[in-house]
């Protein structure tokens, strides 16, 4: 993103030619060259719900395979070894590589469509971020398929992940792997901020943003301030397995609890930072099947942000059994309970829009519908843990397993699927298949239910998590079952979900620019949209410029049709960060191989490390530099240094 | 013992009666709000007279109109006054289950280690002090202050019926108490993960009379008998020279604490760290088979004749 010189951009209604002319602009090549080198915001967007997609069915199956060992008492058809990384590389890919990037997929798609701009503020590193999510994920995966997964849960504590307790390659493949993760999430969330503050179309004033905006904003921004704790964390015990330093070592002078709490200053905030855009799919798309607008907007905008801020003050709720003084127990102990209040806000707003509009049941409807009760019981039972002498009974027992999974399946698997009803017709131009949709719908449902409602009494009659077998007698032998039955009723549900989307492709009828008559600027453009999504740059007066004037506001009215044109080259407006009044023009970057080059070097780099050959990883840096520097050279045409001289048409915008 | 040894809705000492009312008054609130949201949200519902797919949904007119924000004004007030009163609940209760009452009795130090409990009874005399594993004897109504050591990765201490969990962690000594109301044998498990067997890392406490704890203290404080017969003498030997590596028995050459003491083994219900119950021919499929009964365990197959085993059981039998 760099700004043009001054100028006034030509303004103007669209036109066939026009469109042509921004196609040849913006037009990614074909075959493998485009395939490597595109920085088109949608193309990301869609590889990357692919990727995480693909993950969720890996965890999936880890999950089944879970469930067969512990449907019965003392049952082996895994060995501890196996059982312990199962249920660690169901975690890591389920949190790591599912939820969160399953998210930033979404948002990169729809967030340009969103704010009516052309692409995200830094495009060639929204494709950086992908390709390093990929080959981090693939770099961790590789550890699991070689049998080097990670064996020490998803928060993997020290000592037990230390050298002494972990002498494998496990711990080495996690830990790099998620120093290299963490690039790809602290690169997209600066991407996010920036584009979120400064790309939003004219008049978009922050007022106006979608809720989803404000969820991936407010993730992004925690993820800004978290990931580096998570990513040290990581660090240092790799330097602790590789040259003996003494961060985790208490014979050293370290101090186990040190991981504890820089894993949990992450991991908490990064809890909400993949439910919170969630949140927003349902805040945006549950009022568009109830025919009206959410109900407080400006309550649900607040209650995310507040959410966030609450969420940096509620990490020692995951140690209140550590030992730590009642003291300094009790202030985490308040902020966990206060936390429930801007959720609460968020239920009763959307329990309010479906009340108060006209619901209409489709698919989509019911994920984001049923998403509200699954929200609430995954709260209230994380209400309780909030609680600390009931926490410490509660705490690591199946009662949190079940917490954990409400929240992350209700609030994220449930929304996104939704989601996937929802913008599909705009992704692909093909609607999803209803029918078929209300089957997927109800055996997901249900499936999910039997297997994770009976589980809370299974932790409540004192089941220990990550146990790879249990005796008899201990009453849990029948709700485990259930819980087995229900995850694979749940296993049909998502494979459903696999076919309907693929049928729908081939076949789904076709759905036009707008086919659920929703408000917001994704719907005034193409399904799918062409490649530089607005052919004029629209300028919005509310929040709902599609439905502004059936709502009779008064004197509102959106321009759809016409706008600036900005086609001089990748072109798209920057505006200023609360008002949206217009403010420069941006060239935009066009294709580049250079992040998929990054990303290569870096993780040849990664792989060095892992495997300590110290040749390779300075090989990778080298690889590294020199693509950055022919990333960052600065140049004319992006107006990176002294332009050539300036056209006599160009003139100052402000005078 | 209970048809739930491990569950929590029941509780048999001070700490976790404390607890329990508390999580009854959550887990009612949490129940109560789950069916007012889930019958909000059905008859929400039930209120839609279309359904479909996008041809119907653009159908319905947009509209805007209500009082929303009455809904969620309305919502936060009630959820208000049960979030208040866990709050203050939540702090009376912390500060009674929290800090060990100043009058305990009698002091444990317990140390989690890889797949076992290691328990030292502490008394001012050096020798009434005494090492036994995976079982704990508390007289009933006494505190008992339990203070706990990391010796190798983190585990973590609980007894569900008696009081919640406290982590044992190495580099800190952590401190918890128990108080059992009345007799009986609880059951507890390590709760943090900690390797291959932490699925199998359980143990027993045993709450009996004053008059019975101290019986069996004075029990434990006994060495290890002479054996008698030639098959036990046998036993001995093959004792202190294969298990005395690792294992103690007090009165013998096995002199080594890197696992559970053996003084008094008979005289415990469980072995292998509350896996399997206890007597001679257990012990002997423990012996020759630990590596497939827990496998990770620390403990190896013997490889042991027939005849050594039968003479080692024997000896291990008079260990009562």
């Amino acid at each position: 993103m760099k700004a043009a010189a001054y100028r006034t951009p030509q303004v103007g209604p669209d036109s066939v030619a026009h469109q042509a002319r921004l196609l040849t602009l913006w037009e990614t090549a074909p075959g493998l060259r485009g395939f490597f080198s595109t920085v088109d915001h949608k193309e990301i967007g869609i590889r990357y719900i692919i990727t995480a997609f693909a993950f969720l069915l890996l965890g999936g199956l880890e999950a089944l395979l879970m469930r067969v060992q512990l449907a019965g008492p003392n049952r082996a058809l895994l060995t501890p070894d196996q059982y312990n990384q199962l249920f660690s590389t169901h975690g890591m890919t389920m949190i790591f590589l599912y939820a969160s990037p399953i998210l930033s997929g979404f948002s990169n798609y729809l967030w340009p469509l969103l704010l009516g701009s052309r692409d995200m503020a830094f495009p060639r590193l929204n494709a950086l971020s992908y390709w390093v999510y990929l080959a981090a994920g693939i770099f961790l995966y590789a550890g699991f398929l070689t049998g080097n997964g990670p064996n020490d849960g998803w928060f993997n504590y020290v000592p037990y992940a230390s050298k002494d307790y972990n002498p494998g390659l496990n711990q080495d493949f996690y830990a790099l792997g998620m120093v290299f993760l963490g690039i790809s999430t602290t690169v997209g969330a600066a991407n996010f901020i920036v584009t979120a503050m400064r790309t939003r179309a004219p008049g978009m004033s922050v007022n106006r943003m979608p809720i989803l905006i404000w969820g991936t904003l407010t993730a992004s921004a925690a993820n800004l301030v978290v990931v580096p704790a998570v990513s040290l964390a990581f660090f240092l015990l790799w330097m602790d397995r590789q040259f003996g330093t003494h961060f985790f070592d208490p014979a050293g002078g370290g101090q186990p609890l040190l991981w504890q709490h820089l894993f949990w200053i992450f991991g908490h905030p990064w809890v909400y930072a993949i439910v919170l855009p969630a949140m927003g799919m349902v805040s945006d798309g549950l009022p568009v099947f109830c025919r009206r607008p959410v109900v407080g907007y400006s309550l649900l905008a607040l209650s995310t942000v507040a959410t966030m801020i609450l969420g940096f003050g509620v990490w020692v709720h995951h140690m209140f059994a550590t030992g730590l003084p009642g003291l300094g127990l009790s202030f985490f102990s308040g902020a966990s309970i206060v936390i429930t209040v801007p959720s609460a806000v968020a239920v009763f707003a959307w329990l309010a829009t479906i009340w108060l509009g006209r619901p209409v049941i489709t698919t989509a409807f019911l994920y984001f519908s049923s998403m509200i009760l699954l929200f609430v019981i995954g709260g209230v039972s994380g209400f309780m843990t909030a609680s600390v002498p009931v926490d410490w009974q509660l705490t690591d027992t199946y009662f949190v397993v079940a917490h954990l999974h409400y929240v992350l399946i209700g609030i994220n698997v449930f929304p996104v699927l939704g989601a996937v009803y929802f913008w599909f017709p705009k992704m692909t131009g093909r609607l999803m298949d209803e029918r078929l949709g209300r089957w997927n719908f109800w055996i997901t449902f249900i499936g999910f239910n039997l297997a994770f409602l009976p589980m809370h009494l299974t932790g409540l009659l004192g089941m220990p998590r990550r146990v790879y077998t249990y005796a008899d007698g201990m009453g849990w032998d029948t709700l485990n079952m259930m819980t087995s039955v229900g995850s694979f009723v749940l296993a049909v549900g998502v494979l459903l979900f696999v076919v309907n989307v693929v049928k729908s492709l081939k076949s789904g009828a076709l759905a036009g620019a707008n086919p659920w008559d929703a408000p917001t600027l994704e719907w005034s453009v193409p399904s799918p949209p062409p490649p530089y999504n607005f052919a004029v740059i629209p300028t919005v007066a509310s929040r709902h410029p599609l439905w502004e004037r059936r709502l009779g506001e008064e004197g509102v009215r959106s321009s759809i049709d016409r706008g600036m044109l900005l086609e001089e080259g990748r072109e798209t407006i920057a505006t200023t960060a609360l008002d949206a009044e217009p403010d420069m023009v941006m060239e935009m970057p066009e294709d580049s191989f250079a992040p998929f080059l990054l990303a290569l070097g870096t993780a040849v780099v990664f792989v060095g490390l892992l495997l300590k050959l110290w040749s390779l990883a300075g090989v990778g840096g080298v690889i590294t530099l020199l693509v950055l520097l022919a990333w960052l050279w600065p140049r004319r045409d992006l107006r990176e240094r002294e332009p050539a001289p300036a056209p006599p048409r160009r003139e100052a915008l402000h005078g | 013992m209970s048809p739930t040894p491990l569950g929590y809705l029941e509780a048999a000492g001070q700490r976790a009666q404390i607890t329990l009312p508390l999580t009854w008054l959550t887990l009612s609130i949490s129940l109560i709000v789950c069916v007012v949201i889930a019958i909000l949200l059905w008859l929400g519902v039930r209120r839609a007279r279309v359904s479909g797919g996008a041809e119907e949904t653009r159908a319905v007119e947009v509209a805007r109109g209500g009082n929303g924000l009455r809904w969620i004004g309305v919502g936060l007030s009630i959820s208000a006054l049960p979030l208040l009163v866990t709050l203050v609940w939540t702090m009376v209760a912390l500060a009674k289950v929290s800090g060990p009452p100043g009058n305990t009795q009698l002091t444990l130090d317990v140390t989690g280690k890889q797949w076992w409990w290691d328990v030292r009874y502490d008394a001012v005399e050096p020798d009434r002090t005494f090492t036994t594993a995976n079982e704990i004897h508390i007289p009933v109504g006494v505190p008992v202050l339990v203070r706990l050591h990391g010796a190798d990765v983190i585990h973590s201490f609980w007894v569900p019926k008696l009081s919640g969990k406290t982590d044992t962690i190495p580099g800190q000594t952590n401190v918890t108490w128990l108080e059992a109301a009345r007799p009986g044998r609880y059951r507890g498990q390590c709760t943090e993960y900690c390797g291959f067997q932490h699925a199998h890392m359980a143990f027993e406490v045993v709450a009996e009379s004053p008059a019975d704890f101290q019986r069996w203290r004075e029990h434990q404080l006994q060495p290890a008998p002479e054996p008698v017969t030639d098959e036990q003498k046998r036993g001995m030997d093959l004792v202190e020279y294969r298990c005395g590596l690792c294992h103690e028995v007090r009165g013998t050459t096995a002199g080594a604490v890197s696992a559970p003491d053996l003084t008094h083994l008979m005289s415990r219900r469980l072995i292998a760290s509350g896996t399997l119950v206890n007597g001679v021919g257990i012990l002997g499929g423990w012996i020759e088979g630990a590596e497939q009964l827990k496998p990770g365990s620390l403990m190896p197959n013997q490889n042991l004749t027939a005849e050594q085993l039968s003479d080692t059981l024997a000896y291990l039998e008079t260990l009562q």
